[in-house]
């Protein structure tokens, strides 16, 4: 793994000139830290992908005598199947309203991180061989042939981007930039070449349920010692069920909850929430995986992945599904999954046991964001809470990209953070809502071997924390999202290291007043609650 | 696949060095290996605690535990985890203790 660099070198290094050839002639360089692992033989056989043993930085790729042919007739495939695809290659004029907006470039500089030139190494190829123009006219027309220079191109562009689709706020055509990257990824593993860190969490989902490969009695067993370390700080006794047939609600989260903290706080925010209000719900531990891989690697694969969260509630039989602090897994399930998995006309449309109210936004992907299900049951006064509670945390929060530009969500978990917390200050404004700043380590990306450029690309995040920090002494960044959580933390570290991360449910569970709970004294992290800083923990 | 070679032993690992064949190739001599790159001076008692009980965590649940798990049943706060393996629990003892690396939202 390389060495990250310094703050003060990383910032002398950012530098906005372009390099003095033409971006056709100029080839990327495979700079450590800046790029991820090679998808292993191991895991691209476990979902019948082609499994080649390669690295990025082989000189010889060691192609497939047919790869152009393969490549090709990929691009015409999908050409006729996926109108946007045809449209977002035509419809750009190259204005460059969207060229300063992607966090890489902004925290590098390389022009080809402006999202219309990554885009361009792919329309140049649509050009050249898919209109007439770029047949007839080539280089003038913007279009060039299909070497092994320009999948090298691809690979590297397309896994630094994030697909978190800020720069598609700002273009006047609307062009989906995660799509095109999104097609980008998908020709590539037509011939095998993808990244490690999202495709062996695919090969771990497909054959366990979740990305991390937990299997059942592990994935119950985490889930108990996390209730059972919420009745040594709460004295309550929460009981959570697994793939229990006749539970009104399947819960789903990502299993990143499950294992790493700060989601494990996350997860007993959930928890603790659902006892309050004593929701009959299920875990399962087969769809034990909100998130979806399959969003970075195919379209073939997203459905492969999702399949599981139907088929789980079909074979329980609740009546819906309720789903977790995930951020682009609320991509699929709002925008992909009734089209791909559906139509779950098995399932009811939801409304709350709690509050009665109906979710209409759900009615047909029969999914709901647990930040607007708890946003309901505050609004209804379903939820016993000392704001107080919270008073030793100072909290911004972070739109996690997808649940904000994919779904639209930025009232609820304000309204959510505003309830329990005294304390809320927001990021400036152009860097929150559909403006969010990504945590440069979404889509597949937030591995450490890429930590040059997930440290880059935090920085327009990262500033923004910053500033809060030294204008309102800020001290935890909430957000909806487990890359986040995971991701977030590392960049919090590098860049702002006196904010910790939160999940938003973490907040909530801190400031629920129990029937029989023991004094609290200190939070669901064990950190002292305010007026209690002296005390010894629990 | 990369291999480091130990003792006149060789050992297929990945890029970031943790045991490829995972604990069925796992033995003593990578301990001892794991030690003199970690720059551990000594791998102790105390070590051997932890070392055990993620394998047998392992063993039974098909994944490493989450830290709070593993540092509340060994009962060694995370201050100490990080003082016997400074690269951490999951780089430094799970690497140890020949459990793969984690991967996903983590």
């Amino acid at each position: 793994m390389a060495k990250t660099l310094e703050q003060d070198e990383l910032l002398s290094t950012i530098d906005y000139k372009p390099p003095k050839k033409g971006w056709m002639e100029t080839k990327p360089s495979f700079k450590p830290g800046t790029y991820c692992y090679a998808a292993l033989p191991k895991n691209l056989e476990v979902i019948d992908f082609p499994a080649p043993e390669w690295s990025p930085t082989d000189e010889d790729w060691k192609l497939p005598p047919n790869w152009k042919e393969i490549i090709l007739e990929g691009m015409k495939d999908r050409l006729s199947k996926y109108r946007t695809f045809k449209l977002f290659m035509d419809i750009c004029v190259r204005c460059g309203a969207c060229a300063d907006k992607c966090h890489f470039f902004i925290g590098g500089g390389d022009p080809k991180n402006m999202p219309v030139g990554r885009a361009e190494l792919l329309r140049s190829i649509y050009r050249r061989y898919f209109t007439t123009a770029g047949k007839v006219l080539g280089k003038l027309a913007g279009a060039r042939e299909l070497t092994e220079d320009v999948l090298k191109e691809w690979w590297y562009y397309f896994y630094q981007c994030t697909e978190c689709r800020r720069c598609s706020v700002f273009c006047p055509y609307g062009i989906d930039m995660a799509e095109i990257t999104m097609m980008g990824r998908e020709l590539l593993y037509l011939l095998g070449r993808g990244i490690n860190w999202a495709l062996e969490p695919v090969a771990k989902c497909y054959k366990t349920g979740n990305h991390m490969g937990i299997p059942p009695q592990g994935y119950k067993s985490i889930i108990e010692f996390f209730a059972d370390e919420i009745y040594d700080i709460t004295g309550i006794k929460v009981e959570p069920t697994f793939n229990r047939k006749g539970a009104e609600i399947l819960f789903i989260i990502p299993s990143g909850d499950v294992f790493g903290d700060p989601g494990t706080f996350t997860l007993m925010g959930y928890m603790m929430t659902f006892h309050h209000v004593g929701l009959d719900y299920t875990f399962s531990t087969y769809a034990s995986e909100g998130g979806n891989f399959g969003l970075f690697t195919s379209h073939e694969m997203i459905k492969r992945l999702n399949a599981k969260m139907y088929a789980e509630a079909k074979r329980l039989g609740v009546k819906w599904i309720l789903g977790g602090e995930c951020g682009h897994m609320w991509r699929v399930c709002n925008q992909y999954m009734e089209t791909m998995n559906g139509p779950a006309d098995f399932l009811e449309e939801p409304v709350s046991p709690i509050t009665g109210t109906k979710f209409e936004n759900a009615k047909a992907s029969k999914m709901v964001h647990i930040s607007e299900f708890t946003a309901d049951l505050i609004r209804h006064n379903k939820l016993k809470i000392d704001k107080s509670r919270n008073d030793h945390v100072i909290v911004t929060y972070h739109d996690s990209c997808n649940p904000a530009r994919a779904m639209g969500l930025f009232e609820e978990p304000r309204y959510i953070i505003r309830n329990v917390c005294n304390h809320f200050y927001e990021m400036p404004e152009e860097t929150i809502r559909e403006r969010t700043f990504c945590c440069a380590g979404g889509a597949g990306l937030g591995t450490d071997e890429n930590m040059e450029m997930r440290m880059r690309g935090g920085l327009p995040r990262a500033s923004s924390v910053r500033y809060v920090h030294e204008k309102h002494g800020v001290n935890r960044l909430a957000c909806m999202c487990a890359i986040d959580r995971a991701t977030l933390v590392t960049m919090m570290e590098y860049w702002v290291p006196q904010v910790a991360v939160t999940g938003v449910h973490e907040l909530v569970a801190n400031s629920l007043v129990f029937d029989g709970e023991k004094k609290r004294t200190v939070g669901l992290r064990g950190e002292p609650l305010k007026g209690y800083e002296g005390a010894e923990e629990g | 696949m990369p291999t480091v070679e130990y003792k006149g032993k060789v050992y297929e690992v990945d890029e970031d060095g943790f045991l490829a064949g995972g604990l069925e190739v796992w033995e003593e001599d990578w301990v001892d290996y794991v030690k003199t790159i970690e720059g551990i001076p000594e791998v102790t008692d105390e070590h051997w605690v932890c070392i055990k009980f993620l394998q047998d965590y392992y063993k039974k649940n098909g994944i490493a535990p989450p830290v709070r798990t593993f540092s509340k049943t060994v009962g060694k706060p995370l201050k100490r985890i990080y003082e016997l393996f400074p690269s951490g629990p999951g780089k430094g003892a799970c690497k140890m203790a020949g459990l793969p690396k984690p991967t996903g939202c983590v």
